[in-house]
């Protein structure tokens, strides 16, 4: 019967003790603010673009980490999506509006002739990467620009652009080697007899 | 010498070295063309400082230097600037870059050049710059500016100083007969750059393939001061790597992702040193360098001194080459080395080899075979790498895990690939992976700073609003300080103030003047619809519509005039609200008389208190009445008191409607009869009466209105206290009325109505004595109240008068109330003659003839005949005991009403009179209007019948009613401004 008591004793003191680490701890080493929020904006391609439904990256990121779809990011494309499935441990889906090849980036270009100086497109710029004053034409810091493509709507003369970006020298890489251009010669047997059945 | 160490792997292609070493160095001809990439380094592309057209000579600055990590270009040939454009460059992509190309004269003239006499004796910057200045950049594979490299003393400490001789690549002899030819240049060179890095030791990398380069190294070296030694190596690929040379020679390794001056070694290719020497000695620029053509496809295989911008076609044609033959061009060793298609692109100062290959020499690759694990790359990485792994993540985009497998170490060397049994181009797979991370990696850099623009730009839109809101908060108080300012200054300034006031006025003149408008339409209206179905009573709609005009042209003119000037017109009273004090301060006080008169009666209470307290209730009524009166008088404005007559008007209209209804009704009744019949009729008798009562009380106040003169100061109190006695009298009437009724059908609450009657008798004797009481104290010395004095006296006088044939009555009739009555009417003469003595006292002449006040009479009139109506109903309906009383007071009705209407007669004929003399008959237009409302009824019975029936010709016959009402209100409308 002691046994039992001094036992039922040590466990609730342990407990005790335990539980009172815990709280102080909780409280002392409190952490400001969700982690996993920041692990999820920085996945995405901070655009600013909107295109997920939330004004911004980082409501997006907080909306999925409340739960919300992974998969409403086109800039990020679906490497994005695979990221933020890898880091939430969830199933990778496909990107939502259908599947997407790794999308093509763009940058804002204003045909400078035609810009009548409105300033909308300024008001728009998630990043204010386009420089101009009322009346005055105005322009894109390509550098600075994310191709959101949200100073386009606003442009009252559509005299904005979305370019693609152009591939330099610098900017150039190198594709994947293509697999299996000649694979072994079953395999090619095979192929050829398969283009022949499709003629 | 020999090598106490060595790398992990490597690999021994065959070399290919012989072939090209044969001849001497040649110099390579001037193009016509030569075409200079800005951009032959790593770094940022130099800025064209040359115009198109312009005239250059031969090492003149084309290009300058852009930033830390850049070099300036150099005119390779005398000749002119032709363009300066995109054009293809020697780059693994084949795309284009900028160039600048000059069509060359020929001429190869130089500009002035000149190299230092002593370096030593300029600081060490000032010839790191004069280096810079001249172009030179690594000939050694990547081209890294050397300036910055020999910078690297000055945050580092440089203890050796390896000079790569190694050129392990296979074909590849540029540097071996450099070495041949000028060691001396090199060993200068390496002297220059010894200066400025001061190392303890001096180590040059040569394989044991090159003897005679080997041989005049050592040689040239003998006359150097440097601690310098020439280490031969074992020839394996890929020896010339800069980490593996100095595994090598050193022992030492470098760290990943560090440079080796980290570990306090400096790095150089001995064509650089060449470049170097050349420069500082000799003044010339980097323009040239040596190049290797080799190949099988190449007549005279040999290694060129070509200028930098030389085509590749000039190159071949100068080396013979056999185009049927040539395969494929390669720039670079066949293991690092990229293909080109194009000819026509240039050398430049990091292409150390051409080869012009055939099939044979470099056939297509094999097609890839699935990998077999076998691990051959593995053991020949130099880099110690796991190539396998790597590339079965970079086969799956694991880039993270490859960058975890330290992809990065990986030098490209190509050697995994070389062994590779399945041919697997696996360098590709890392050169894949490597973009895929670093363009992650950009983006991510990218990402992060857009993030930061954006937060930044939501800060700043956030503080924008901030302080607009505080602005506008601002704004808000500034203007409530004006707007108490604007206040205080108001009120300084009665005159604004009037304006403001003078509003509500404008507003009821423009309503005036609109509803006029407005009638004036339906007036003209009507008179076209009348002229166009020829109905009766078109010259009086004539008429009706020319007044109406005047009428709204006089409205319109108002509120033009008030508009104009609205601040003429006095300050506003709230007449209402002094006229419901007054009215409430007067029941008030006869709620107190009558308190009073009961305690009297039944000798309960505290007198004293009683009267005190309606002492009190006087004095405050008189207050209020007289702060009303003094308001209507002064304040009342024109535009309320025609609002005013509206509204009364329309009252009137509303009775008359309703009388000529319950007619309608009556004689519905009548024509069914029914047995309602007597009851309707006397409804429609009360109604009559009802709506006479409005229109008298409607013309006093028109005539008010139209009256300049001032009416009598407690006038109103006394013809409220009328009105109370005159509606308890009526009441009276009616119970009597009742009272006969009952006892005519014998009902057994005859008794109850009895006692009621009495009651309400003698309410009405109170209610009398009251008025009386009223008029006694209202009194006064004053001229203004003289006239109500008169008045006072005349009522007074008509009373008496009134009691007396009551009086009379009673006694004929041996009405035991003659006592009563005769009493009253001795205190009326009493008080009579008071009231005639205060006037007299007053100053005003006693005055025998009663004014005429047609509205009064005509209201008296109406008024007896309804009494007298009423009284001979009770008489006809009397039993035979209460007749006598009922006639007498029947006949002294009708006395009474006779008397009136002889007045109101009289009046009326002046009325006629006057309307005579404006040319409207005035008989013939109350014809018109009776008639009217004749023709109005009969619409409306119409209309009703219709409606009953459902019949199609409904909306017709509204149209009728519509047009017979508008006619009727405006013909009873021309009658009440005569009748007036």
């Amino acid at each position: 019967m002691d046994y039992i008591l001094i036992a039922v004793l040590a466990l609730l003191g342990l407990a005790l003790a335990f539980g009172l680490l815990l709280g102080f701890a909780s409280v002392r080493f409190r952490v400001e603010g969700n982690p996993i929020v920041d692990q999820i904006d920085s996945i995405l391609p901070q655009t600013q673009c909107g295109q997920c439904g939330y004004p911004g990256c980082r409501p997006y990121a907080e909306a999925i980490a409340n739960g919300d779809a992974i998969n409403k990011c086109p800039p990020g494309g679906q490497s994005t999506v695979e990221a933020l499935a890898d880091l939430l441990d969830v199933e990778a889906i496909p990107l939502d509006g259908g599947v997407e090849e790794e999308p093509i980036k763009t940058v804002a270009y204003i045909r400078e002739d035609e810009c009548i100086g409105c300033t909308k497109c300024i008001q728009a710029c998630p990043v204010d990467a386009i420089l101009g004053a009322a009346k005055q034409m105005h322009t894109v810091i390509v550098s600075e620009c994310t191709g959101c493509d949200l100073c386009v709507e606003p442009c009252p003369v559509d005299c904005i652009d979305m370019l693609p970006v152009e591939t330099t020298l610098n900017t150039w890489k190198w594709d994947m080697p293509k697999p299996g251009v000649q694979l072994i010669v079953t395999d090619l047997r095979g192929e050829v007899a398969e283009e022949g059945a499709v003629q | 010498m020999s090598t106490q160490f060595s790398f992990h792997g490597g690999v021994h292609p065959p070399e290919n070295k012989q072939r090209s070493t044969g001849l001497a160095i040649q110099t390579a001809p001037i193009p016509a063309e030569l075409v200079v990439p800005l951009s032959q380094h790593i770094g940022a592309p130099s800025e064209v400082v040359v115009a198109v057209g312009d005239p250059v000579l031969k090492g003149q600055v084309i290009a300058e230097a852009v930033g830390r990590i850049s070099v300036n270009v150099h005119a390779p040939s005398s000749g002119k600037v032709i363009a300066i454009e995109k054009r293809s460059v020697p780059h693994i992509s084949g795309m284009q870059a900028p160039c600048i190309v000059i069509e060359a004269d020929g001429k190869d003239q130089w500009c002035d050049h000149q190299g230092l006499d002593d370096y030593t004796a300029i600081s060490k910057q000032a010839l790191i710059d004069f280096i810079r200045h001249h172009g030179i950049s690594g000939m050694g594979g990547a081209g890294f500016p050397t300036d910055v490299k020999l910078h690297l003393g000055d945050d580092h400490i440089v203890n050796t100083l390896v000079l790569n001789a190694m050129e392990c690549e296979p074909y590849i002899t540029a540097d071996d007969m450099l070495l041949r030819e000028h060691a001396d240049n090199v060993i200068k060179g390496i002297e220059i750059i010894a200066h400025l890095l001061n190392p303890h030791h001096v180590m040059i990398g040569i394989e044991d393939n090159k003897p005679q380069a080997i041989r005049a190294l050592e040689l040239a070296a003998k006359n150097t001061s440097l601690n310098l030694d020439i280490i031969v190596v074992p020839t394996i690929y890929p020896s010339g790597g800069e980490k593996q040379l100095i595994k090598l020679l050193t022992g030492i390794e470098v760290p990943s992702g560090r440079i080796p001056a980290d570990v306090g070694i400096v790095c150089q290719n001995v064509g650089t040193a060449a470049a170097i020497y050349e420069a500082v000695y000799e003044g010339m620029p980097l323009i040239s360098r040596i190049v290797t053509l080799t190949g099988e496809a190449l007549a005279h295989p040999h290694n060129m001194r070509a200028l930098i911008g030389t085509p590749l076609k000039t190159l071949l044609d100068a080396a013979g080459v056999n185009e049927q033959a040539l395969y494929r061009m390669v720039i670079g060793g066949p293991m690092m080395g990229f293909t080109v298609d194009d000819q026509s692109i240039p050398m430049i100062k990091t292409t150390n080899c051409i080869i012009a290959a055939t099939y044979a020499e470099m056939p297509p690759a094999p097609p890839a075979n699935p990998c077999i694990r076998c691990g051959m790359c593995e053991q020949v990485c130099p880099a110690e790498l796991l190539p396998q792994q790597l590339y079965w993540f970079a086969k799956g985009k694991e880039f993270e895990k490859a960058k975890h497998h330290n992809l990065f170490d990986c030098i490209e060397c190509g050697a995994c690939s070389y062994v590779c049994p399945s041919n697997l181009p696996l360098v590709q797979y890392y050169r894949f992976a490597k973009a895929e991370i670093r363009e992650e990696e950009s983006e991510q850099r990218k990402a992060d700073h857009a993030r930061q623009r954006f937060e930044a730009r939501q800060a700043r839109l956030e503080q924008e609003k901030i302080e607009k809101e505080l602005r506008r908060k601002q704004r808000a108080e500034d203007a409530a300080k004006a707007q108490a300012v604007k206040k205080d200054k108001a009120e300084l300034h009665s005159e604004s103030e009037q304006a403001v006031s003078a509003e509500p006025d404008l507003k009821t003149l423009k309503t005036a003047a609109a509803v006029s408008r407005t009638k004036l339409k339906k007036a003209q209206k009507a008179l076209q619809n009348a002229e166009e179905k020829g109905l009766e009573g078109q010259d009086k709609l004539k008429v009706t519509v020319t007044e109406l005009e005047a009428k709204a042209q006089a409205a319109q003119e108002a509120y033009d005039q008030a508009l104009n000037a609205p601040a003429v017109s006095e300050p506003v009273v709230d007449i209402k609200q002094l006229k419901t004090n007054a009215a409430v301060a007067r029941t008030k006080l006869k709620q107190a008389e009558k308190a009073l008169a009961k305690a009297e009666e039944s000798g309960e209470g505290d007198l004293a208190d009683l009267k005190a307290k309606l002492v009190e209730q006087k004095a405050k009524t008189e207050t209020a009445q007289a702060a009303y009166d003094a308001a209507e008088s002064g304040g009342q404005s024109p535009a309320q008191d025609s609002a005013k007559l509206d509204e009364l008007k329309a009252e009137m209209e509303a009775a008359l409607g309703k009388v000529e209804k319950a007619r309608k009704a009556l004689d519905v009744a009548i024509a069914g009869s029914s047995p309602a019949v007597e009851k309707m009729k006397l409804g429609v008798e009360k109604l009559q009466s009802k709506y006479e009562a409005c229109k008298a009380e409607y013309e006093k106040e028109t005539s008010q209105n139209s009256s300049v003169t001032i009416k009598p100061l407690s006038a109103e109190q006394i013809a409220a206290l009328k009105v109370d006695a005159e509606a308890l009298q009526a009441k009276v009437a009616k119970a009597q009325t009742a009272l006969d009724q009952a006892v005519a059908s014998s009902s057994p609450a005859a008794d109850k109505m009895k006692a009621g009657v009495e009651k309400l008798q003698a309410k009405y004797e109170e209610a009398q004595a009251c008025y009386e009481q009223a008029l006694a104290p209202s009194t006064g010395s004053n001229t203004s109240q003289l006239d109500e004095l008169k008045a006072e006296i005349e009522t007074l006088s008509t009373k008496v008068k009134k009691a007396k044939s009551a009086l009379v009555n009673a006694q004929a009739s041996n009405s035991p109330a003659a006592e009563k009555m005769q009493a009253g009417v001795e205190k009326l003469q009493s008080k009579l003659d008071q009231l005639t003595q205060a006037f007299v006292q007053a100053g005003g002449v006693p005055v025998e003839p009663e004014p005429i006040d047609p509205k009064a009479l005509k209201q008296q009139v109406s008024i007896m005949r309804t009494k007298l109506k009423k009284a001979q109903a009770a008489l006809d309906e009397a039993e035979d005991d209460n007749q006598s009383e009922l006639k007498a007071e029947v006949e002294r009705l009708t006395l009474a009403h006779e008397e009136a209407k002889v007045k109101l007669d009289e009046y009326e004929k002046i009325q006629l009179d006057k309307a005579a003399a404006e040319g409207v008959d005035l008989k013939q237009l109350k014809v018109d209007a009776a008639m009217a409302r004749a023709a109005v009824t009969k619409a409306e019975r119409a209309a009703e019948k219709a409606r009953e029936e459902q019949t199609d010709d409904l909306t017709d016959i509204e149209q009728q009613l519509i047009v017979a009402q508008q006619k009727s209100e405006q013909l009873n409308q021309t009658l009440s401004r005569f009748t007036d």
